[in-house]
């Protein structure tokens, strides 16, 4: 199968502190990569420097064979050569954040048309009746003309997700998309990424689902001090882990 | 004089100020709104500099700001009347000689120092507005693959306008008032000066200065409804 999103080498520092120390990863088309780890190990810096809102130091994206250049510049860090090539390899990297982080401004199927038609082109009708539908896959079809602050949480991440999909993306990224939501919301926007998952859309998610990750993620990759300590399939890397810290890490959420 | 006779001296005819203190209202309105739109251009720019990384925009806008508030308004508006139109004068009659009777336009010289006050005072206003806008919005503009000026034109000034509108309505009541700064410079006939000369011909000075600030509570009245129905229409999605 096609490798989609290929990371190789990954090194990021802020200031002197280095939070990734050469992170490599592939995903295939329809791979579901959970990602773990605990607190400060790198996992949002990860999934944030594979779509450049952080700029790694050094190491290499590759997305559906195009590689982001990058021009390393004197101090250590990097800049891309060509943000014309960022934008659009980032438009085919759909990213679901922990805040959702929806355009406060404008309704719920305006946020999900908005990127569609200014950066993909895709005419407004077309892209009205696409919204559409996403909206009614997630379940908030009726809550299309509500601003996201009328929402509840768990809604606003459906939405965000919808907004998401209508980039029709190669790879979604999660960063932990349920960590912010009340308890008894967080089942109905995991049912929406196992039904994702289903399609066989490529996945890489942070989250600290165990359950989740166990019953969807096609590979577990442990993230631990800024390097992957551990991964492999989730039955072997969850039933019999390997290192000593993963380990540690599992019964520690486990309780 | 009776009341009738006092107010037949506002009377539209040709004996009656009424026609003149239109023209003034006129003016004040034309000056206020011209000077407010080149606040708002400067305000943005000055708001984009006191944001960007460059340490040289940043002390640019610092410097502009720090003076224009340091210095009286007046004087301000003075130096920069004057001495703006010498500098540009100046600067012509070098490029050629064709400009030597040029002649600096006193209503354009106003707007121009009002804009550049007022520009100031906006700056600090956009970029107050510019940093309550939650940086995760932004964010997720650049991930979903906006450009930076997509990002600003869809993103940020739509939502910096919601947090601006108050701070951007009281520098419109402010322009109106400082509008009339510009009677000083005796050859732009807006509201203040046309109070003043008809106080001055007619010595009804308590009067005609009353119409006047009538005229100019009018003008802040209807901005503040005008401000109401703009806020009301920014705030949907937000209560
Ligand atoms: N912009 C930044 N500037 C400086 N340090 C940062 C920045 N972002 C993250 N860090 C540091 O990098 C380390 C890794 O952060 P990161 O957010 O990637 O962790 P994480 O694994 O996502 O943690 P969590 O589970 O709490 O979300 C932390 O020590 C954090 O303090
Ligand atoms: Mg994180």
């Amino acid at each position: 199968m096609d490798t989609t999103l290929k990371v190789e080498d990954l090194h990021k520092r802020f200031g002197a502190v280095e939070v990734l120390k050469g992170v490599s990863l592939e995903a295939r088309t329809g791979d579901v990569i959970a990602m773990i780890g605990s607190s400060g190990s790198g996992k949002s810096t990860l999934l944030r420097c594979i779509n450049l809102l952080e700029i790694p130091n050094s190491g290499r994206v590759t997305v559906n064979g195009e590689l982001i250049r990058m021009k390393p510049l004197p101090d250590g860090t990097a800049k891309p050569e060509d943000m014309k090539q960022v934008e659009r390899i980032r438009s085919k990297l759909a990213m679901v954040f922990q805040s959702f982080n929806l355009w406060s401004h404008r309704t719920i199927l305006e946020n999900v048309i908005e990127a569609p038609i200014h950066v993909l082109g895709v005419p407004r009708k077309e892209a009205i009746e696409r919204a559409e539908a996403l909206l009614a896959k997630v379940g908030i079809a009726e809550k299309r003309n509500f601003y996201p602050n009328h929402l509840s949480g768990g809604q606003q991440q459906r939405a965000a997700i919808a907004r998401a999909l209508a980039m029709e993306p190669s790879v979604l990224l999660f960063d932990e998309p349920t960590s912010a939501l009340d308890p008894e919301l967080v089942g109905e926007v995991l049912q929406v990424m196992r039904k994702l998952a289903e399609e066989g859309r490529t996945m890489l998610v942070v989250t600290h689902e165990m359950g989740f990750a166990r019953d969807v993620a096609s590979e577990i990759v442990f993230l631990h001090k800024g390097q992957i300590e551990e991964k492999g399939a989730p039955r072997e890397v969850l039933s019999a882990p390997k290192s000593e810290r993963l380990k540690q890490f599992l019964s520690s959420t486990r309780h | 004089m009776d009341q009738a006779s006092l107010f037949s001296l506002l009377s539209f005819g040709p004996d009656g100020w009424g026609m003149r203190f239109v023209e003034g209202l006129v003016v004040t309105v034309e000056v206020s709104v011209s000077a407010y739109a080149v606040s708002l251009i400067l305000g943005l720019i000055g708001a984009s500099a006191k944001l960007s990384s460059s340490k040289i925009a940043r002390g640019i806008a610092d410097v502009y700001t720090t003076l224009v508030r340091a210095l009286p308004e007046l004087l301000l508006l003075l130096l920069i009347y004057f001495s703006g139109a010498d500098a540009i004068k100046f600067v012509l009659s070098l490029i050629s000689e064709d400009f030597e009777d040029f002649e600096v336009d006193p209503f354009a010289a106003a707007v121009a120092a009002l804009g550049f006050i007022g520009g100031a005072y906006m700056t600090e206003v956009m970029r107050g507005a510019i940093l309550s806008i939650p940086n995760g919005q932004i964010e997720a503009a650049k991930a979903s693959g906006m450009s930076r000026f997509l990002t600003l034109r869809r993103v940020i000034l739509p939502q910096m306008l919601r947090y601006a509108l108050p701070g951007m309505g009281n520098l419109w009541l402010s322009a109106t008032k400082d509008s009339s700064l510009i009677s000083v410079l005796g050859n732009t006939q807006d509201l203040l000066f046309m109070g003043y000369r008809a106080s001055a011909v007619t010595k009804h000075y308590g009067f005609f200065y009353s119409v006047a600030a009538i005229l100019f509570l009018a003008i802040t009245v209807i901005s503040m409804i005008v401000i109401r129905l703009l806020e009301a229409r920014l705030n949907r999605g937000y209560k």
